[in-house]
């Protein structure tokens, strides 16, 4: 059974989702759940912190498809993070980067929502 | 006459539930990394079977839980080959529409995905369905320069 699991971290009026593991088809629910989550308590600033996430596939990319038009509807967004250079090379090739901020490391992507 | 050893054909079956998938790739990542391939191309194989495996799970058999598939890999000194068999609703790829990201995005809507990633990260890939026998997808690495 693939191993997936998520943390959330508040750093201000930022929360940061920190992915664990394998997300799949399987495993995609639980980080869907975050999102819900996050979203009924109106939480529209979100990070995602890819550094430990170990694999993608195109059901874990749906998530933040499913979610990102509410969250900036409501003056919120989804930035991303800490990518290892196989799970970039999976946004890269559908092109993910022309539609989500993707920074180097978890601070900068807080960062650029006080910026704003 | 070139050496063309055939490496036997290793095949596993399992039913259609979304927690096979790790074993899926499991199987397909030990039996691709002993092909002599590098490491990234064992993870595009693994990728690749994963949203074909997806795919038939939740389209052929409509997240039903009972469905077979079978998945065979073999390989010769030229071309790694998977061939992903199942019983479920045939399938029509002709009907699935080359994504448009930014339309995705606006409807929200994510099918379609896995299929371009399938096409993206492997050099063929073939659709042949039996509507009430079986469907088949094969996959192929050519090995040569990989």
């Amino acid at each position: 059974m693939a191993e997936f699991n998520t943390s959330i971290s508040e750093k201000g009026d930022v929360n940061v989702i920190n992915l664990k593991g394998y997300l799949d088809a399987h495993t995609a629910p639980a980080l869907e759940n975050n999102f819900t989550q996050l979203i009924e308590n109106n939480k529209f600033k979100i990070v995602v912190n890819f550094q430990n996430l170990a694999y993608i596939s195109s059901a874990g990319l749906g998530v933040f498809m499913a979610y990102i038009e509410n969250i900036r509807e409501n003056k919120g967004d989804i930035k991303l993070t800490n990518m290892s250079d196989k799970v970039f090379n999976i946004f890269d090739l559908l092109g993910f980067p022309l539609l989500y901020e993707i920074y180097k490391s978890e601070e900068e992507a807080i960062n650029k929502f006080g910026a704003i | 006459m070139g050496n063309s050893i055939k490496n036997n054909l290793k095949e596993i079956k399992v039913s259609s539930k979304t927690e096979n998938l790790s074993k899926i790739r499991d199987f397909v990542g030990a039996n691709a990394s002993t092909a002599g391939v590098s490491q990234s191309t064992v993870e595009n194989i693994v990728l690749a079977v994963d949203e074909a495996c997806t795919n038939i799970i939740k389209h052929a058999y409509k997240s039903s839980p009972d469905g077979e598939i079978i998945i065979q890999i073999e390989y010769d000194e030229s071309r790694l080959t998977i061939t992903i068999i199942d019983y479920g609703k045939s399938f029509e790829p002709e009907r699935i529409p080359q994504p448009d990201l930014r339309k995705y995005y606006n409807e929200r809507k994510v099918g379609g995905l896995g299929m371009y990633l399938m096409k993206s990260l492997m050099d063929d890939v073939k659709y042949t369905s039996i509507p009430g026998k079986y469907n088949q997808v094969l996959l192929s690495k050519n090995l040569r320069g990989s």
